[in-house]
């Protein structure tokens, strides 16, 4: 009998459900990161940031959000490999059929994403948690670390900024198809959802990778 | 019309394969792709050479024996139908033709074009059937059935079993066809019955043959000669879902 963790819809039902929820974060992760030009200050977002660093909540998030992103590129790389290993003997001639276009590089994108989170996490997050070399400021006599200096000053240097841009472009190739499939593997399909699903997708894509590229645009030209 | 054809030779499963040339001339343009093979075999067979194996049956377009992956899309480059209902008006005059096997680790080659597909066989006897006793012929509407579920259930049962799916998908998955196998009779009473053994047995053995896992690209809905929906694949995702968890 077929088992959950290791048959083939197990794993992507379990992949799907990984992926919908580092949809939820990318959410959340968005509007903090939006109240660093909307407030016309960094309080809001070193505010945030210390929140998000010492609420026991948000704590727990924290272990359940590292679980998430190792359980989708865990299952994500197994099935890869294991589809690879399905066709070892390729067509001269291969992908004439019609399909989803960001479906067929759905590895590619994510290889390109899990070395821009790694660099990402170096970046800031690690940063802020283990090596303190973070300038402090003072919100209401309370010390804050000054994370929003931090990003503005990687977001003035160019390079930076159109390096970060263009790794948003491709998670953003990975959302278009990630977002309706997760909800085709779990079977969530219907005649009149389903669509609206699709342009959701498309809509969640499109405007939470604009709302990330607007940041280093904004920092670079007029910060 | 005249074409070049190139056609994957192979004499076993354990030979290494090779593409070989070939070209045609004066192909009538409402030639069926098989009738132009047949015209091959028939050069071939007047040199005294080996002509090229492919499958095929009923050309009609209903029992899904020929197989052939032509020009990068398995049945060619005409849409909803079968290489065998596929007219050689489709191609240009002039053109090359590639034509290729199924490519799967559970569809081996047996000889040239010729691939063994005994892998749906296996999925099938692993539950795709009604066990329960259904009785006698029953008379007309006496067992109530949705008309949309009817419908749903006969879209579902025009899958022929060709393997245009696999072929087509990236992955070399089985979903479509596995998909469809357990929509058919999940939708109807006498099926329902036993859904769920059902669906946890044909996955085991779709995974256990080594059937690439499917990633909704949708290449076999759009290649599938019956139109089979992916929505079968839903419904599938859903009764493995339903079957594991309640």
């Amino acid at each position: 009998m077929s088992n959950i963790l290791t048959s083939s819809i197990g794993k992507k039902i379990l992949m799907s459900l990984a992926g919908l929820f580092l949809i939820i974060f990318l959410l959340v992760h968005l509007g903090i990161n939006l109240s660093l030009i909307f407030t016309g200050s960094r309080e809001t977002f070193n505010k945030a940031a210390h929140f998000m660093g010492t609420n026991v909540i948000i704590k727990v998030m924290e272990v359940v959000l590292f679980g998430g992103f190792l359980l989708h590129m865990f299952y994500g790389v197994l099935l890869q490999l294991q589809n690879w290993l399905a066709r070892p003997k390729r067509y001269r001639i291969e992908n004439y059929s019609q399909t989803s276009f960001f479906s067929k590089f759905m590895i590619h994108t994510a290889v390109i994403i899990g070395i821009f989170l790694v660099m990402h996490l170096f970046d800031f997050y690690l940063k802020a948690k283990f090596f303190g070399d973070v300038p402090l400021v003072i919100y209401d006599g309370k010390e804050y670390h000054d994370l929003g200096i931090l990003v503005v000053e990687k977001f003035k240097l160019g390079g930076y900024a159109v390096f970060y841009i263009i790794c948003l472009l491709i998670m953003s190739f990975h959302l278009l198809h990630g977002f309706q499939s997760a909800f085709q593997s779990l079977g969530l399909e219907h005649k009149t959802y389903t669509p609206l699903i699709k342009a959701i997708g498309i809509i969640y894509s499109v405007l939470v990778t604009a709302g990330f590229i607007l940041i280093p645009v904004y920092v670079y030209f007029w910060m | 019309m005249d074409f070049t054809l190139k056609i994957w030779r192979q004499q076993n499963a354990a030979a290494k394969g090779r593409f070989e040339t070939h070209k045609v001339a004066g192909i009538s343009p409402d030639c069926s792709f098989l009738e132009m093979l047949d015209i091959l075999n028939q050069q071939l067979i007047d040199k005294f050479e080996k002509p090229v194996c492919f499958d095929h049956d009923c050309r009609e377009g209903i029992c899904g024996a020929c197989s052939l992956y032509i020009n990068g899309r398995p049945h060619g480059p005409d849409s909803a139908v079968t290489a065998c209902q596929l007219h050689m008006r489709k191609f240009k005059d002039g053109d090359t033709i590639v034509v290729e096997p199924w490519r799967a680790r559970p569809f081996p080659v047996i000889k040239d074009l010729v691939v063994d597909r005994s892998g749906f066989d296996k999925i099938m006897a692993a539950g795709g059937y009604i066990s329960v006793n259904t009785g006698g012929v029953p008379d007309a509407n006496t067992i109530p059935v949705p008309r949309a579920h009817a419908e749903t259930a006969m879209d579902a049962a025009a899958c022929i079993g060709c393997g245009a799916c696999v072929a087509a998908c990236k992955n070399a998955s089985a979903m479509l066809f596995v998909a469809a196998k357990v929509s058919q009779f999940a939708m109807l009473p006498q099926g329902k019955v036993e859904t769920r053994e059902r669906v946890l047995k044909m996955v085991a053995k779709m995974d256990e043959l080594g059937f690439g896992n499917c990633t909704n690209t949708g290449a076999c809905e759009a290649e599938c000669p019956k139109q089979i929906s992916i929505s079968h694949i839903a419904r599938l995702n859903r009764e493995y879902l339903s079957a594991k968890i309640l």
